[in-house]
Parts: C-alpha cells; sequence; structure tokens
C-alpha cells in the first residue's frame, strides 16, 4: 500500500499540471474513472486479508476523496477564469451612443394648447371645433359686432367675399356651440385665427383658445377664480392677477387680466396682459337663442403664442411658423 | 388719447401722485399707455428781453446781444437767425443746467465773451426740432423761471380707451372719471352764453337730418387775421399732442380737447348761398385739408353748399373753404352726427381723424350749444370780431332717444357673485352722471346721460357698478353648476393619439399658414378649386391650400437650405376647397419625410428614406384604428406615378400616399427623394371597440409557399387569391421574400410567403394542411400562371 501516497502525490501534481479543462477530465478518468488507477487499488481490496479490508478501503477512499476535492476546486477555479475571459471578451462601451432612432415632437403652439385643454378638461369643459372661413354673421354679427362697429377696425380681417372671412377669433364657436346645444355648456375652443397683420409682433395667423360656461347663476366672481386658477396652474407659479375693466362687444362687463410678470425696482409688481374675459352679452345669448334671464355665462380669450412666449422665454413670434427644426426641436 | 395732466388737475385735483393717478384710472378702465415728461428737465433759464443784437465783429453769423433778466444786463452772443431787440426769449444763465445735463458756463466765442445762452424749444425739450430762439410772449415777467412760468411740471398722457368710452374722449371726460374715482368735485370752466353784436347768419339745412340731427352755426365777423394763438392754448395743444396752426383752428382743437366736440371754422367768404348737410352724389369731388382729393361715395355725409361737397361729415374738412391766414369772417360749425352715420366712412377713404374717431363712437349730443359758445368766447379773446346769433338747426325727432335702464339688485348680486348696499349703488351710478328716477326694495331706474353711448342695458350698469367697485375688490367663488363630464367615444382615437404616436415614429410637427402661393400650389395641380382671400397680404398667401403638402414641402426646402438633410414633418389642419361653389372644410393629418433612415451613426445603416420605410409608418398609424385599412395603387398629379398609392378605408379613398413627382422637386427646391402623406383625419380616427376572440389551445402549422410571377402582379391580388382559397383556418399570412433578377427570366419576381393554419377546437392534421395548401397552388397558377419554385 505504499504506493498509494504516491499515486495521490502523481494524481495532484497531473491536477495542478493540467492547464484545460479536457485534461482535468483526462485525469480523473486516469486516476478515478472505471480504469483509473485508484480505482484498481479499491479493486484489488479484495486479494487482502478481511481483516485488513476496512482499514485499507478507508485509506484509499479517504485518498480519492482528496483528489476528487482537488480536482473540482481546479475545474471549478478554471471554469470561473473561463467564465471571466468570456465576459471579457464580450465587454462592450457603454459609452458609445445607442443606434439612431428619431426623436420627433410637439410643435410649442401644440404643446401650450395641450396644456390648456388639460386644465379646462379637468374642470368638464368639453373641447369644440369651428369653420375658420366663416360667414359675417358668426364672426361679427351675432357678437355683437354689427357692420359699423368701431372694433371691426380692431380686426383687421381677411374676405373672401363681403359676407365670407377668416375668422379673426375663436368667439365664432362660442355662438355655434350655443345655437346647436341647450345650457348648461362648458366648452373651449382652441384653434387658428386671422387678421391681416404682418410685422415683428404680428403674423397674419395664430391661435387662440376661447372659453365659455353658461349656467345658471354664474358671476364674475365664478369668472375671477376660474382665470385665476387657470393662470397658477399654466404657469406653475403663485402669481398675482388682476382683473382690469376693459370692453369686448360680445361680453358686459369685461375685463383684461393682466399678471405678474416680474418687480419694479421700487418693488412694486410689473403687470402683463395675458387675456380677455367677461360675462356674456344678453345681446349674443338672444342670437342663440339662450333665455339671458334664466341663465348667465362667462366667456374669455387667450392667445396661445403669446402664453408659449412667455412659458418658454420665446422672443420672436415668427419663429412659431418657420418651422425650422433648430427652433421646434428645443421643445421635444 | 393724449392728455396733459395739469390740465386735468385744473378741472379736478385729487390728493394723489401721477403714478396713484395713472394706476387708478388704468383699474377703471382707461388703460394707461405711456407718460412723457412735457419738457426736459432743467434749470437757471429765466425770461429776459434783448435789448440789442449787433453784428458779431468776427462771425457772419453770430450777434452780440444785450439781455436784460429785468435787474441785470447781459453780454450773450447767439447765433439764431431771430435773435433781434425787442423779443423777449428764455435765458439760460451762467450756470444753469439744460436738458441732458448741459452746463452752462461763461464762454469766450471768436473773442466776444458770452454771459449765458439764448434758447430754442428743442434745446429745452419743448420740441424735436426748432429752427430759431424761442419767441415768449411780450407780457412775460421778466426775471421769473422760465420753467415755474410755463407751468413745465406737467406730463402728457395716453390712455389707450376702448370703442366704449367715447365720454372720455375729452379733459371734460377725463375729469368726471377721476372725480368719480376719488369722490372729488369737478370743477368746469364757466361758458358764458354771449349775446349776438351782429345780426348775420348763414342759412343750414339739413336734407339728411337722420344723419345729422343738429347743426349750429355762428358767424363771427371781423376778426384780427394777424392775431396769433396765444402761448397757454398752444402749449395745452402740444401737451395733448396737437401743434398749433391758425388760432381759428386751434379753438376748435381746443373745443375737441377739452369738451370732446368737434367743430370746424369756415372761412365764410368761401361759401355760396347756402349750407346743406346731405349724402354725397357719386362721383362728386372734394378736395380735402390734407390735400388730397377725394371721390365721394353716395354713402358719405357731406356739408355742402349750393357748388358743392365743402367738407366730409365728421371726418374732414375742405381745402378751398378752411380758415386761413386771410381769414376776416368766420362761420363756425358745431354738429351732432350720428355714430351710424359716420361709423366706418373715414377708413373707407383711408382717413382717420380726431372728428372721425369721436363722431363714430359717439359725440354728446346735448353738448353742441356749451361747445359753440365756448369756442366763440374764446375765438373772440384771441381773434376779436363780432358774433352773430347762434343758429341752432335740429330735428329733434332724429337726435338720440332719453334712455332710461332698471338695475336690479338680484341681477347685480348674481353677475357680480356680491351683493353691495343700495346707497354705494345709487352713489356710484349717480357720481358717473346716472340720474336716479325712482327705486324701490329690489331695484333702481335710472336715467342715462347723453354722454354715454354704452349705457343702454341692465348689465351695462352691472359692469359700472363693479368697474368703480372695483373688479379686484369681488370676491372669487366656484360655479355652482355640476361637472357636466363629455362622453368620451371609445371607437374613436382622439387626434392627439394619432399626434403622439407620430411622434414616437420620429415626426416633428410643422404649423405652416393656411394660406399659400397659387402657382405652387397649382404646380401640385390636386384638380380641387382653391379659395383666393380678396385682400392677401401678400401673393404667397394668396390662396387658401387645398392640400397641406404645399406648406409641409416649403418647411421641408427652408430646412435643407439650413444644413437639415433630415427631416420627417407632419401637420394637422384644414384645408379648404371651393366644390361648385360650397367651401367645404376639411381636417387632414399630413405629412412629407426626406433624406436618410437614421442620422448618421457609428451602428447605423447609412440608406436613403424609401416607400416602405414610410409605408411602415403610415401602417404603425392607421392599423392601431383599423386593421382593414389598404394600400391601392393610386393616382395622384403631386405623385411618382410609379410610387402612388390610395389608402382605402371600409371602401372609402381615405388619403394618399407616396413619393414626390420628380418634376415637383424643382418648384419647391428640394434635394432627395420625398415622400409625402395625406389622409382626411376624421375618416382616420374612425374605428371600432376592440372586441375579444378566443385564442386557441391546439398548435398551429406553417407551410412556406415559393412562386414566380409576372412582374406586374401585385402582392394585394396574390394575397387575395391566397386567402380566398387556402380556407378559413389560415390564421397568418405573411410574405417573407420577394426577389427579382436576370436569372430568374424577363418580367418575373419570385415570391415567398409563409402560410399558418390553426383551428380553436383541434390540431390540424397534415392531410387537411396538404389540401389547403394544393388549393392554394393551383389557384395561384391558374389566376396569375404562377409557377411553384421548389
Amino acid at each position: 500500500m505504499e504506493n498509494l501516497d504516491q499515486l495521490v502525490q502523481s494524481a495532484n501534481k497531473a491536477v495542478s499540471d493540467a492547464s484545460t479543462i479536457a485534461e482535468l477530465d483526462q485525469v480523473r478518468v486516469d486516476y478515478l474513472g472505471k480504469k483509473g488507477q485508484i480505482t484498481a487499488l479499491l479493486k484489488g481490496l479484495g486479494k487482502l486479508d478481511p481483516a485488513e479490508r476496512p482499514a485499507a478501503g478507508a485509506k484509499i477512499n479517504e485518498a480519492k476523496e482528496a483528489v476528487m476535492a482537488n480536482l473540482s476546486t481546479k475545474k471549478d477555479s478554471m471554469e470561473q477564469k473561463a467564465l471571466e475571459a468570456q465576459l471579457m471578451s464580450e465587454a462592450v462601451d457603454v459609452t458609445l451612443p445607442g443606434r439612431a432612432t428619431d426623436l420627433g415632437g410637439l410643435h410649442p403652439v401644440t404643446k401650450t394648447m395641450r396644456r390648456i385643454e388639460s386644465f379646462f378638461a379637468k374642470a368638464g369643459y368639453s373641447v369644440e371645433v369651428g369653420p375658420e372661413i366663416e360667414d359675417d354673421y358668426h364672426n361679427f354679427e351675432a357678437l355683437n359686432i354689427p357692420g359699423h362697429h368701431p372694433a371691426r377696425a380692431m380686426h383687421d380681417t381677411f374676405y373672401f367675399n363681403a359676407n365670407t372671412l377668416l375668422r379673426t377669433h375663436t368667439s365664432p364657436v362660442q355662438v355655434r356651440t350655443m345655437e346647436k346645444g341647450e345650457p348648461p355648456f362648458r366648452m373651449i375652443c382652441p384653434g387658428r385665427v386671422y387678421r391681416c397683420d404682418s410685422d415683428q409682433t404680428h403674423t397674419p395667423m395664430f391661435h387662440q383658445v376661447e372659453g365659455l360656461l353658461v349656467e345658471e347663476k354664474v358671476s364674475f366672481a365664478d369668472l375671477k377664480s376660474t382665470i385665476e386658477e387657470f393662470l397658477k396652474v399654466f404657469f406653475e407659479k403663485d402669481l398675482e392677477v388682476r382683473f382690469r375693466p376693459s370692453y369686448f362687444p360680445f361680453t358686459e362687463p369685461s375685463a383684461e387680466v393682466d399678471i405678474e410678470w416680474g418687480r419694479n425696482a421700487d418693488g412694486s409688481i410689473k403687470w402683463l396682459e395675458v387675456m380677455g374675459c367677461g360675462m356674456v352679452h344678453p345681446k349674443v345669448f338672444e342670437a342663440s337663442g339662450i333665455d339671458a334671464e334664466k341663465y348667465s355665462g362667462f366667456a374669455f380669450g387667450l392667445g396661445v403664442e403669446r402664453l408659449a412666449m412667455l412659458r418658454y422665454g420665446v422672443n420672436d413670434l415668427r419663429m412659431f411658423f418657420e418651422n425650422d427644426l433648430r427652433f421646434l426641436q428645443q421643445f421635444n | 388719447m393724449k392728455f396733459s395732466e395739469q390740465w386735468l388737475r385744473e378741472w379736478v385735483n385729487p390728493a394723489i401722485e401721477t403714478e396713484a393717478l395713472l394706476h387708478q384710472v388704468t383699474m377703471a378702465g382707461l388703460e394707461v399707455d405711456g407718460i412723457e415728461r412735457v419738457a426736459g428737465e432743467f434749470s437757471g433759464v429765466v425770461v429776459a428781453e434783448i435789448l440789442s443784437a449787433e453784428q458779431h465783429p468776427d462771425a457772419d453769423k453770430l450777434r452780440v446781444c444785450q439781455v436784460s433778466d429785468g435787474k441785470e444786463t447781459f453780454n450773450v452772443v447767439c447765433g439764431a437767425p431771430n435773435a433781434r431787440a425787442g423779443i423777449k426769449i428764455p435765458f439760460a444763465q451762467v450756470g444753469a443746467l439744460l436738458p441732458g445735463n448741459f452746463k452752462i458756463k461763461k464762454a469766450k466765442l471768436r473773442g466776444v465773451e458770452s454771459f449765458g445762452m439764448l434758447c430754442a424749444e428743442a434745446e429745452l425739450g419743448l420740441a424735436e426740432s426748432s429752427d430759431g430762439l424761442m419767441e415768449l410772449p411780450l407780457d412775460a415777467p421778466l426775471g421769473e423761471s422760465v420753467y415755474e412760468w410755463l407751468k413745465l411740471d406737467d406730463n402728457t398722457i395716453e390712455v389707450d380707451l376702448t370703442p366704449n368710452r367715447s365720454d372720455c374722449l375729452s379733459i371734460a371726460g377725463l375729469a368726471r372719471e377721476v372725480g368719480v374715482l376719488n369722490k372729488e368735485a369737478v370743477s368746469a370752466p364757466v361758458v358764458n352764453a354771449l349775446s349776438a353784436t351782429i345780426d348775420d347768419t348763414f342759412p343750414v339745412s339739413l336734407t339728411a337730418s337722420e344723419a345729422c340731427p343738429k347743426y349750429l352755426g355762428r358767424v363771427i365777423r371781423g376778426v384780427n387775421p394777424n392775431a396769433e394763438t396765444p402761448l397757454w392754448m398752444a402749449e395745452k395743444l402740444r401737451r395733448c399732442g396737437l401743434r398749433s396752426i391758425e388760432p381759428a383752428v386751434d379753438v376748435t382743437n381746443y373745443i375737441l380737447l377739452e369738451l370732446g366736440q368737434p367743430m370746424h371754422a369756415f372761412d365764410l367768404n368761401t361759401l355760396n348761398g347756402s349750407i346743406d348737410v346731405r349724402f354725397a352724389k357719386a362721383g362728386e369731388k372734394l378736395t380735402l385739408l390734407d390735400g388730397q382729393e377725394a371721390e365721394l361715395r353716395d354713402d358719405t355725409l357731406v356739408i355742402a353748399d349750393e357748388k358743392g361737397p365743402l367738407a366730409m361729415a365728421g371726418i374732414m374738412g375742405g381745402q378751398d373753404t378752411g380758415v386761413t391766414s386771410k381769414t376776416q369772417d368766420v362761420f363756425l360749425e358745431c354738429a351732432f352726427f350720428s355714430p351710424l352715420a359716420i361709423a366706418g366712412k373715414a377708413r373707407s377713404y383711408g382717413l382717420h381723424t380726431d372728428s372721425s374717431h369721436r363722431y363714430e363712437r359717439g359725440v354728446d349730443h346735448e353738448l353742441q350749444r356749451t361747445a359753440m359758445e365756448r369756442a366763440t368766447e374764446l375765438l373772440l379773446q384771441i381773434m376779436g370780431g363780432e358774433a352773430g346769433p347762434v343758429v341752432d338747426t335740429s330735428d329733434t325727432a332724429n337726435l338720440p332717444e332719453k334712455r332710461t335702464v332698471r338695475l336690479r339688485a338680484e341681477k347685480l348680486e348674481s353677475l357680480l357673485g356680491i351683493s353691495i348696499p343700495s346707497d354705494e349703488v345709487v352713489d356710484i351710478l349717480t357720481r358717473l352722471g346716472l340720474e336716479l328716477l325712482s327705486s324701490d326694495d329690489v331695484s333702481w331706474e335710472f336715467a342715462i346721460p347723453s354722454y354715454r353711448f354704452d349705457i343702454s342695458i341692465e348689465p351695462d350698469l352691472v359692469e359700472e357698478v363693479g368697474r368703480i367697485y372695483g373688479y379686484n375688490n369681488l370676491p372669487k367663488t366656484t360655479t355652482q353648476g355640476g361637472l357636466n363630464l363629455v362622453a368620451d367615444d371609445e371607437a374613436t382615437t382622439p387626434y392627439h393619439v394619432l399626434e403622439d404616436k407620430l411622434v414616437s415614429l420620429g415626426y416633428q410637427e410643422a404649423i405652416t399658414y393656411s394660406f399659400v402661393e397659387q402657382t405652387q400650389q397649382d404646380a401640385l395641380a390636386t384638380n380641387e378649386t382653391a379659395i383666393p382671400l380678396a385682400n392677401p397680404i401678400s401673393t404667397d398667401m394668396g390662396v387658401m391650400r387645398t392640400s397641406l403638402w404645399t406648406g409641409l414641402l416649403n418647411a421641408a426646402s427652408y430646412n435643407q437650405k439650413r444644413q437639415q438633410s433630415r427631416i420627417k414633418f407632419f401637420e394637422t389642419g384644414l384645408k379648404f376647397i371651393d366644390v361648385d361653389g360650397e367651401i367645404v372644410q376639411t381636417r387632414m393629418l399630413s405629412g412629407v419625410v426626406v433624406g436618410n433612415v437614421a442620422e448618421e451613426n457609428w451602428c447605423n445603416e447609412k440608406r436613403v428614406v424609401d416607400f416602405y420605410d414610410v409605408k411602415a409608418d403610415l401602417e404603425a398609424l392607421l392599423f392601431s384604428i383599423d386593421k382593414s385599412v389598404a394600400f391601392e395603387k393610386g393616382q395622384n398629379s403631386a405623385l411618382h406615378p410609379g410610387q402612388s398609392a390610395q389608402i382605402v378605408k371600409q371602401g372609402e379613398i381615405i388619403g394618399y400616399f407616396g413619393k414626390l413627382h420628380p418634376k415637383l422637386q424643382k418648384t419647391f427646391d428640394l434635394n432627395g427623394s420625398v415622400f409625402l402623406f395625406e389622409l382626411r383625419l376624421d375618416e382616420t380616427v374612425k374605428g371600432q371597440v376592440s372586441n375579444f376572440t378566443e385564442v386557441s389551445k391546439y398548435p398551429g402549422v406553417r407551410r412556406d409557399l415559393a412562386i414566380l410571377i409576372k412582374s406586374d402582379v401585385s402582392y394585394q391580388d396574390i394575397e387575395s387569391v391566397v386567402r380566398e382559397n387556402a380556407g378559413e383556418d389560415l390564421v397568418d399570412l405573411n410574405v417573407f421574400d420577394v426577389y427579382v433578377g436576370d436569372n430568374l427570366g424577363d418580367g418575373l419576381k419570385s415570391i415567398a410567403m409563409g402560410m399558418s393554419w390553426q383551428r380553436l377546437d383541434r390540431t390540424l392534421n397534415d392531410e387537411e394542411i396538404t389540401q389547403s395548401f394544393d388549393k392554394v397552388v393551383t389557384a395561384l397558377s391558374a389566376r396569375f400562371d404562377a409557377q411553384i419554385r421548389s
């Protein structure tokens, strides 16, 4: 049995000499396989004296297990190394850019209209649309702006003929909405409007959002809270809002709304006009067949580009319609 | 309207600073647009007299003046052409500070010592430019500070009045408003009715008495043609933005500013026979004060004499009959024209005057007598002369009716959202000049003053009360009505979902003008009739778009010129078409794509966008709404005939898609293959609510089929034959290879398809599959002469 130690020694040497998993496997076969040398010793136990067998067997098994443990340790480490090598070889440069895909985006005017719509939709307003080529009646007459009215001078109107024009505001949608339904109404109308005017601060086409709420017992105080909440939500700021008496033929009383936009050197508020509003004029109700004694309502209108310019800091109105990708992509 | 703060404060002088006053009137609805000092800031300038003016010994253009401030005499060198002995002038003494921080020092001009400077208006910030010394009235007190004496501590304030507030287009009106806001009394100048000293009158008749229900005339004879407008009046005019012209004209302008009543002064000796206020005969000509000749229309009211029109009523006088520096006899006109008769007329002749501005908004019809008396008084004071009686030609039936309006407490409260005490309501409205006729527990009845054209119904009174009470003192409340929630139609995809999908597909939204250039649009020749604008802003915005493509192609071209080579734009909006005289406005969704498939990148394929890239985008967009949408070979004159498809949904064409026709590349100055699509949005978004179908537990079977077929047979035709013959258990069909090559033979292509069958109730057996497969093969060869490829 003295060659058992030698055998274990040579097996362990073979294990440590093995440089591949295949060689290691061969070592296992050579010593521990069916015809392996250590296995052969176990098989030879039968030739021993029965009294010596248990001790000899235990010794051989001990040697076998030691070799096996050695083998498996070596194998684990080789597998670990192989895995590490594989991982190493599969590594990528995570800092290289990904495969290019397009990043599209919405126009800032659309983004702004969506934010406005979203506020009012939550408050139960429906979104209505109307024709952009309008008739004189809906754009003016029904809104209490008869042909001779000085307010017409403020609307530089694009005409097709005496009776057909491009709407100068989204207000005709108020009339169209009221004509086809019965109160209560809560609606907004975002859309394109047109004025025959083009310079640094005017484009011949721009966007407005019109709002209308008609119910029983609606007051100016209701209008104030609606507008003030909207402006605070839109600008995400607890800004000061003030209502200034003004004039629109289709509302009475009428107001213009100013918001706090910075401070003067003396700490006083710098006011900036952002929208117009008022209580629906009885003549507008009358034109739409609504009982002005039973119902009251408020209406408001705002310029989308103006709000977009304030919100995003755009300094040139005309950029909205140049469709320069370098401009548009700033809002994606 | 521009006005002088000082002038206003002569009428009403609340104890508040300018800033507070401006804020107050702005918050009352008279929006202040701007404020300017009426002069530059200066000091050390006194009234002085030139005692003598001698030629400078060494300079042709200079004079050496002896100037007295009443106490001392100074030697001053002056270059002004009007420097002469006997005139009074502003004298900036040594140590004076002129506008622009210009300090006056002792100086030597060409060897002559000069102690100070004689000033022109411009040097004191009283005018933009001057051509000589400012000549002060001879009664100006020597040594007095010019700044103090001219009361230059004043502001020109500009208010942007809304069209309803014609009553504030005067110092009187503004004062009334400021008086109300401050609860202060207003003191108007006392106007004395002047008794006539001569009997002269000029006959007036009102043919158009509906348009001109009141016309006051007065003859004033023997005025001094050499009279000059006094400085105080010229200064007031200047501080309100008007230039001093002739004393008679200045007086009428002064009345316009002070009382809001436009007047006109005729040279009596240029008038023929009698005056008639009538409508013009079409084609009559009138040379206006500004020198322009107007050809009149018959809707235009004129003041005429027996020879023809003298003035465009309420708008502008005529050149030939106005007062001049030679006029000795004046005919003063002071009329009330109905706003309806004047409204829009000035604009229709390209005019806008202080007079038309007031008349079309409304002038107080009870003001004429006062205005005439005030004007006479001032005119006689300045020019002398003898006044005849005021002749009042009126048609009282056509004067505006007296208005009374009832205000109910309940209405006031429900519209403003607050209950305002009765005495406060009455106080506000009576201070505004309304007269309380009667009241009971629930309402008040008010008479409306003739100057308030904007008050005729109850909400007008609500506004007045709210405005003076202060909008910002009103409460904020939430509407009482319940939420009026709108039903959402699930089968219809909201526009914004489609837009968001396009954004995910890499499209950038564009917004292009709804009007385009006609020739460009014609080049696209959608054979639809465009609607031209009657008054376009320019020819490149002359017609309404019949397709969104024109705008999008221009947007693409604009960006290509700015080094943007990859462009994917979409836009939504209306197109406008004339269909047999009827205007049809249809909401469209359109797009344009040009450039490479992807941005240049280390790992991307460098490939130019082709038909199938864009089609994939459209499929992603459309199939999410309705999988039955089909792309059929279509014809659209804007598109490449070999690469154009019509998009069909439920048997109806909802749009077009394809490659821009190469001949149009130049029209739009575009490079590369450009792809376009346009869909009718309202049809596009219609789909169905999803409906559950069972998922099979049994495996499906796939068979592949490759055929050789004539190149011109479309996949759509092949697909329909396959579907017709593959039996009802066919669950999937996809084309996985299309090959065209010389080795196949002329005019042939190879198509390979995978077909899958599956049943809900059992596994299909081989025999059944083979049967279906063979049926497809037979049908394809019978129909298209297709050969199966092994």
